[in-house]
């Protein structure tokens, strides 16, 4: 049986979903927000999930990121099948392999940029001191040094999101979960944000997973997974996908 | 790092935090204060109970018809009799003691005392003397430290016992405080045989018997009852250390009783930690949520929410232990009008106490948070606003 559920996660894919369904039990009844979502990611994807609000594409990014799980079907992360981990092993997953980049930043308000791009490496590392790497990773994000002892307030909305970039990929994860990540700055912060992902997709090779309803964004997506009542409605190319957004 | 995070948040959140302090900091002061005194209030009985743990009292039977054989006067103790005593006691010191009251004439004021007749050999093994010297001739007294200030009596003072006849004044007497065998502060110590002749008594009223050896009480003890009691009950025999334990252990007692309910204040002051900590969790679920998403484990949540509670516990019991000394202070003085018992170890315990106490409650309150902490839904705690 565990042979059987390891074999399903060896097809090479970085991330795997196999007839996965997630179902909230609500008071009103259960809500099905996924429904036999079968998907597979290849390493080095750069692919934007879009839909209608309430579609599933948040739920979707949760499993992925290892905060939740499925309550039917495989999820495969880095050939691993997800099934039967406990919360421990879904959170070293989490931290070892993946990084979340969100709408609103979340830096922790207490640090300062430097401390929360140290933070998740001292967490892998058990308090090992990281400064040199994490300020070549945030000075790789064209953050000025200066701004490195920058409590979040301090920052512009750009910075911030920088700092919570360089923060996911401090552990140098292979997946990189972007949800709305330039819902909350200007079109031309957006696009710098954007570029700077496309940077990592195209030249370090990371995953990109990123949730996006706007299709500007969208564009710079190799892949779009348009999902509608908890199903992959269309998966393919940016024009092909983008054509069915519309 | 989790230290750290705990650590800034206390800081961040000072007022929160100052205020939870200061509940331990009551709490912990209360607690050792109350203990202190307790403790002061059980060394002061001990103290004042005198030296007198060391001995075994023996008394004609209460009740009884008289004391043994040979002719002794019924309710005392005769010659023949001390002899048995010490002969079962050896090598442990006998002391066989008259005691009776009289009125007397000190100067022109008549008082009423009591009067102890002890040989003159004897009297160094049970007193001390404060001023001028031991008994020197029959016709000498010594006299108690409370009964010579209150009648104003100095060496070479003369004092009239009745009609028995005039003593004069050779010693005044160490304040010994109340004992189960004697008390000689409100009266005076003369001669057995001046005693003998002045009150004509055929017989001892008490037998002290001093041991060496405290572990030897119980043996001593069992000795003179297998000698004297043989047929029937005709001696008590009371071990004055047993008396003296039974005494502590029950203000021991009440000190501990004391001290609990000066305890409430602790867990009063816990609750308000807990207060502290879950207004914590609840302003940091977002902040929760994101340490979750970027790779915390539940432990480490609870190892942060516990550090925070470790810190308030331990600056507060901290500075409670400081306050405590003065609190100690302020408590003796005013209950015992004496700090002689707040620096003696068994008195400064009661700091180590409150601070472990202190710092024990502060974690156990901040366990709930913790845990609550912990096992928040990251995704639910990542949407709240």
């Amino acid at each position: 049986m565990e042979e059987e559920i390891n074999e399903i996660c060896s097809n090479g894919s970085i991330i795997r979903f196999r007839e996965v369904t997630k179902v909230y039990p609500l008071a009103g009844g259960d809500v099905r927000a996924l429904d036999g979502i079968s998907l597979d990611i290849a390493p080095g994807e750069f692919i934007a999930i879009m839909g209608p609000s309430g579609s599933g594409k948040s739920t979707l990014l949760n499993l992925m990121g290892c905060l939740d799980t499925p309550t039917g079907g495989d999820l495969c992360i880095k050939g691993r099948n997800t099934r039967g981990m406990t919360d421990e092993e879904l959170t070293v997953l989490r931290r070892d392999h993946i990084g979340f980049i969100f709408q609103q930043f979340n830096l922790l308000p207490l640090l300062n940029a430097l401390e929360n791009v140290q933070y998740p490496l001292t967490l892998k590392t058990g308090g090992r001191d990281c400064t040199g790497r994490c300020r070549e990773v945030l000075a790789a994000m064209d953050l000025d040094e200066s701004l490195f002892s920058h409590k979040p307030g301090e920052l512009s909305g750009g910075q911030q999101q920088r700092v919570a970039i360089a923060r996911a990929l401090v552990n140098d994860p292979e997946i990189l979960l972007a949800d709305e990540p330039t819902g909350n700055l200007d079109s031309k912060t957006g696009t710098a944000i954007m570029a700077l992902l496309d940077d990592l997709n195209r030249n370090q090779g990371k995953t990109i997973i990123m949730v996006t309803h706007d299709p500007a964004i969208a564009r710079y997506a190799r892949r779009i997974i348009r999902i509608v009542d908890g199903k992959i409605s269309s998966s393919g190319g940016e024009a092909a996908a983008l054509a069915n957004v519309f | 790092m989790f230290f750290d995070f705990a650590r800034r948040n206390v800081r961040l959140h000072w007022l929160r935090s100052l205020l939870a302090v200061l509940g331990i900091i009551i709490g912990v002061v209360t607690i050792v204060s109350i203990g202190i005194l307790g403790n002061s209030l059980v060394l002061a009985i001990s103290d004042s109970l005198s030296t007198v743990g060391d001995s075994i009292i023996v008394t004609p039977h209460a009740g009884g018809m008289g004391f043994g054989g040979g002719g002794s006067t019924p309710g005392l103790i005769s010659d023949r009799d001390v002899e048995q005593i010490r002969r079962a006691v050896a090598p442990q010191v006998t002391i066989p003691v008259y005691s009776g009251s009289s009125r007397m004439k000190i100067g022109t004021e008549d008082t009423v005392g009591v009067i102890y007749g002890l040989k003159p050999d004897d009297i160094p093994i049970l007193l001390e003397l404060s001023e001028g010297t031991y008994l020197r001739g029959a016709s000498s007294a010594m006299v108690g430290a409370r009964f010579a200030k209150n009648n104003d009596i100095k060496v070479g003072s003369r004092i009239s016992v009745g009609d028995k006849g005039s003593l004069r004044v050779v010693g005044i007497l160490e304040e010994r405080g109340m004992g189960f065998d004697i008390n000689p502060d409100y009266g005076i110590v003369v001669d057995s045989r001046w005693f003998e002749d002045a009150f004509g008594q055929d017989g001892y009223d008490l037998v002290i018997v001093k041991v060496k050896e405290l572990t030897r009480i119980e043996e001593v003890k069992s000795d003179i009852e297998r000698q004297l009691n043989r047929r029937e009950t005709v001696v008590d025999v009371i071990d004055t250390r047993a008396i003296l334990d039974t005494i502590l252990t029950a203000f021991g007692q009440i000190s501990t009783f004391v001290t609990a309910i000066g305890g409430i204040s602790l867990i009063v002051a816990g609750v308000s930690i807990l207060n502290v900590m879950l207004m914590s969790v609840t302003e940091r679920i977002k902040e929760i949520g994101v340490l979750r998403s970027i790779g915390t484990r539940r432990k480490e949540i609870r190892r942060m929410f516990l550090y925070e509670a470790l810190i308030l516990g331990v600056i507060g019991s901290g500075i409670g232990g400081v306050l405590s000394i003065f609190g100690g202070y302020a408590i003796s003085i005013a209950m015992l009008q004496t700090t002689e018992y707040l620096f003696v170890p068994s008195s400064l315990i009661y700091i180590a106490y409150g601070i472990v106490f202190g710092i024990g409650t502060s974690l156990l309150s901040g366990l709930y948070p913790a845990w609550k902490a912990s096992n928040l839904n990251p995704i639910e705690a990542l949407r709240h606003e």
